[in-house]
């Protein structure tokens, strides 16, 4: 990895920054939004794993944004520099395809970490937090942002249009991340839904996420890390093999 | 030394459309090579396989020496493209754009030179102003600039003056004249047939993919255009020399070799009785060799 990859992932941060009224502040404001209400509506009727509600929604709500802003960082910026035709300013420098991967899903893991800490610092304040056991925290944090900024370069690339872009977050990005336990524990679902549930990647990564905080989670951590890592895994190497063959980057 | 740019044998289509067909081309380093064509000939598209932005179906294109796509990283840092369309990253500021540019070439540190290009294109008050507060003419600068960021050898412009006014042009092309004097290697696309004349040394003609016309400035204009000697006259053209000549709007044009043709073919017509009005002297120029060009094309006489 040389300077043009640093240079790249630079940029990358220094745009959502640059404009972290919108790509910061409101993601953090809407996460704020939804405790208050979720909290006013369910604080004292619900206890999942013995925990008080509030306390249990934080951390799906900080990794819920964590993994929308990830998806967000790298999708926008390469559609806006598609449809603008500035993305020949990275085409042309000798920036290969594996530095051009790691700038703009690094750039996404950052966006989503900044935004999650956002998220957790205004919110911590309405209810106790454990942080059972950190090091979870922290590698469903990274993992999970670099699965969604992943999902985001393929979405990116893979878009022509700002409807298409939307319809793909809209349809997959918004139902996966809500359905998968951000509000409530699996465990309260009828058993159909439970295992739709499991086939939800996104599950797994709010669970270990939060298992790191309370060090109760609805699976095992080591299995949720199995399938993230997995998941991780899959979506590296295809996005790696669509950026080799410059699909839709080099005609 | 080797060659500059080396194009060999390279094809591309879209779909039904051939944009490239066997194209070989050889630039020498130093050349002011102009590359022109009608629209849709495959000037960008050549340009474009050359930046790696295209990857042709056939053939091999190099710069310096370095392939294109096998060896990629070296290829590009020889070559600076300034692209046709007026891009720019709102983002950033002009000083900005040019230093994470300089950054995607591995370069650090590159604040002297990037002040010099904003020296020379007139940009040095814009420096710290955002991209989308320019003009058009100023974007285009920019886009030169960010093109030069990496000092390349090899810098290729697809239609650089398109819609720009006057003083950019003049300053644009100073500037490339003393890039291209101090050694650098210059491909220019433009529509602009005189500004081609004055600058390029050598041309290549595209048309539907192919290069139809390739030779020094000087020949072209010598193969396909002539000197005119344009006359209005009162009385009878002499009949061997009106049936070489053109006649429009009471002027008659009679083609010519060289100047000392001219006298000779005074002296003729002032014979025959004619007087003379007005009286001009036409030069060769490239858009009649362009139109013969193309022309001849048309008709399959290239084939």
């Amino acid at each position: 990895m040389g300077h043009g990859f640093s240079t790249l992932l630079y940029k990358e941060v220094l745009r959502f920054w640059k404009v972290a009224s919108q790509t910061v502040a409101a993601p953090v404001l809407t996460a704020l939004l939804y405790l208050l209400i979720f909290s006013h509506v369910l604080e004292g009727h619900v206890k999942i794993h013995g925990v008080a509600y509030t306390s249990f929604l934080i951390p799906g709500l900080v990794m819920m944004s964590v993994l929308q802003n990830a998806f967000a960082n790298s999708s926008s910026s390469l559609i806006q520099s598609k449809v603008t035709g500035n993305i020949v300013f990275v085409l042309l420098p000798p920036i290969s395809y594996l530095e051009f991967f790691a700038a703009y899903v690094l750039a996404a893991v950052v966006r989503g970490v900044v935004v999650g800490a956002g998220v957790l610092l205004a919110t911590c304040w309405f209810a106790p937090l454990g942080f059972a056991a950190p090091l979870w925290i922290i590698v469903f944090a990274l993992m999970g942002g670099a699965i969604l900024g992943s999902l985001g370069v393929i979405a990116g690339i893979w878009a022509e249009k700002f409807d298409q872009l939307a319809a793909f977050q809209n349809f997959l990005i918004m139902p996966l991340t809500f359905l998968s336990g951000v509000f409530y524990s699996i465990n309260s679902l009828p058993p159909f839904w439970q295992q739709v549930s499991h086939w939800n990647p996104i599950f797994y990564m709010i669970d270990g996420f939060r298992h790191g905080f309370f060090g109760v989670s609805d699976a095992s951590p080591w299995h949720s890390l199995a399938v993230v890592a997995t998941c991780l895994a899959l979506l590296t190497a295809f996005t790696l093999n669509l950026l080799k063959r410059g699909y839709k980057l080099r005609a | 030394m080797s060659v500059a740019i080396r194009i060999q044998q390279v094809s591309k289509s879209f779909g039904a459309v051939q944009a490239l067909d066997r194209v070989d081309l050889a630039i020498e380093p130093g050349e002011f090579f102009g590359l022109l064509g009608p629209n849709g000939a495959g000037k960008t598209t050549l340009i474009s396989a050359l930046a790696g932005l295209v990857r042709p179906d056939h053939g091999t294109l190099s710069v310096m020496g370095h392939d294109v796509q096998s060896d990629y990283r070296a290829a590009r840092r020889q070559l600076g493209v300034v692209p046709q369309e007026l891009v720019f990253d709102p983002f950033f500021t002009v000083r900005e754009s040019l230093k994470i540019q300089s950054g995607y070439f591995g370069i650090r540190d590159n604040d002297a030179w990037i002040d010099e290009i904003l020296e020379n294109l007139g940009l040095t008050p814009k420096a710290n102003a955002n991209m989308r507060m320019l003009s058009g003419g100023m974007k285009r600068r920019v886009l030169v600039a960010q093109a030069l960021v990496h000092r390349p050898p090899v810098i290729v412009l697809d239609e650089p003056t398109a819609g720009v006014d006057v003083e950019l042009r003049q300053t644009l092309w100073a500037f490339i004249r003393r890039l291209n004097e101090a050694g650098h290697t210059i491909v220019l696309t433009t529509h602009y047939l005189e500004e081609a004349e004055s600058l390029c040394s050598r041309i290549a003609m595209l048309q539907s993919g192919r290069v139809v016309a390739l030779d020094t400035t000087a020949n072209l204009l010598r193969r396909f255009s002539t000197h005119t000697l344009r006359l209005r006259c009162r009385g009878e053209m002499p009949a061997d020399l009106a049936l070489g000549a053109a006649q429009s709007g009471g002027w008659w044009s009679l083609p010519f070799d060289r100047y000392e043709d001219v006298e000779p073919l005074l002296a003729r017509v002032r014979e025959a009785g004619c007087s003379i009005d007005d009286l001009e002297i036409g030069k060769p120029d490239l858009e009649e060799v362009f139109i013969r060009v193309m022309q001849g094309e048309a008709r399959g006489e290239g084939r």
